[in-house]
């Protein structure tokens, strides 16, 4: 059982969650000032580490928040889970 | 033990033809076994309220209203002489009431909150509320939920939203073994049944 902590209602279980993918991905102040590969960029291109992961996830299944979390995806530990415009949470440096 | 729920509506504010006929997905479905008893709570008042809980004229204006604030405690319920309100999320809450007060309560949230940025929505109809009760509906209902419902994590009084099966519940526990159920409308059938299939090993 993989367990994600929601910052509102705490720990459940992961089937509870909907995955968002990358996180802190800011809009484009002026689109239509972007060149077409700069746009394609911003709308399709992630990061796919091998390690710590920035992301967003979604509370479907409980308070429907969404909220960002720092996980590993190769071992999927979490690292923490912070609300939108929170500090991400410090992740030791011998994960990372 | 089931029951066919078939009554006239109070008439409608502003539409005094409009007089239909309240049925229940729940009509005729089979009865749990092993002492364990589900039943629908039916027709309760359900008003979804969305606002700001850090701003004072909100809380005062909710207060006012169903005299209780809303809970900003995650999972937990508010209640007074006529209303329960549920926490659903930071901004989100659900108040219960019953059928005959359920235009007046809207009526008057509206009232209060004019002007606020706030969201008063009716949902009686959207959702149904069952009640499970019995020595193994805690073991029954984690059949279907990987919620913790162990009394350290889940006590009396606490409520959830969380997953049985397919289905988005909001559980409230009210006393060891009485817990609500709320689903939407057409997850009621879905639920009920799961949840009698999950009382078969117990006996008749
Ligand atoms: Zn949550």
């Amino acid at each position: 059982m993989l367990i994600v902590t929601c910052p509102w209602c705490g720990q459940r279980e992961v089937t509870e969650f909907g995955y968002g993918g990358e996180a802190h991905i800011a809009r484009p102040e002026n689109p239509e000032q972007l060149s077409d590969e700069e746009w394609g960029d911003y709308v399709f291109f992630r990061k796919n580490p091998r390690g710590v992961h920035y992301e967003r996830w979604v509370h479907t299944h409980g308070c429907r928040r969404w909220f960002n979390a720092v996980r590993h995806t190769v071992t999927d530990e979490f690292f923490g889970s912070y609300k939108p415009g929170e500090a991400p949470p410090t992740v030791p440096v011998s994960k990372g | 033990m089931y029951f066919t729920i078939k009554k006239e509506c109070a008439l409608v504010p502003d539409f005094p033809n409009f007089n239909p006929v309240k049925c229940s997905p729940l009509a005729g479905l089979s009865a749990p076994r092993g002492g364990i008893a589900l039943q629908e709570r039916p027709f309760g008042g359900k008003v979804n309220l969305r606002g700001n809980a850090d701003d004072q004229a909100f809380v005062d204006a909710v207060n006012g209203v169903v005299n209780c604030s809303p809970p900003t405690v995650p999972n937990t319920v508010a209640t007074s002489a006529d209303y329960t309100v549920f926490w659903l999320g930071p901004d989100e809450w659900r108040i219960h009431c019953t059928e005959d007060v359920r235009y007046a309560l809207i009526t008057r949230l509206q009232g209060a909150l004019a002007g606020q940025h706030a969201a008063v929505v009716d949902v009686s109809d959207y959702y149904v509320v069952m009640r499970l009760t019995g020595d193994k509906s805690v073991e029954v209902l984690n059949k279907g939920t990987p919620l913790d419902l162990h009394p350290r994590a889940f006590p009396v009084g606490r409520c959830a939203q969380t997953r049985f099966g397919h289905a988005t519940v909001l559980l409230r526990k009210l006393e060891d073994n009485v817990l609500d159920l709320q689903v939407r409308w057409s997850f009621a059938e879905y639920v009920w049944l799961y949840i009698v299939d999950g009382t078969r090993e117990y006996g008749d």
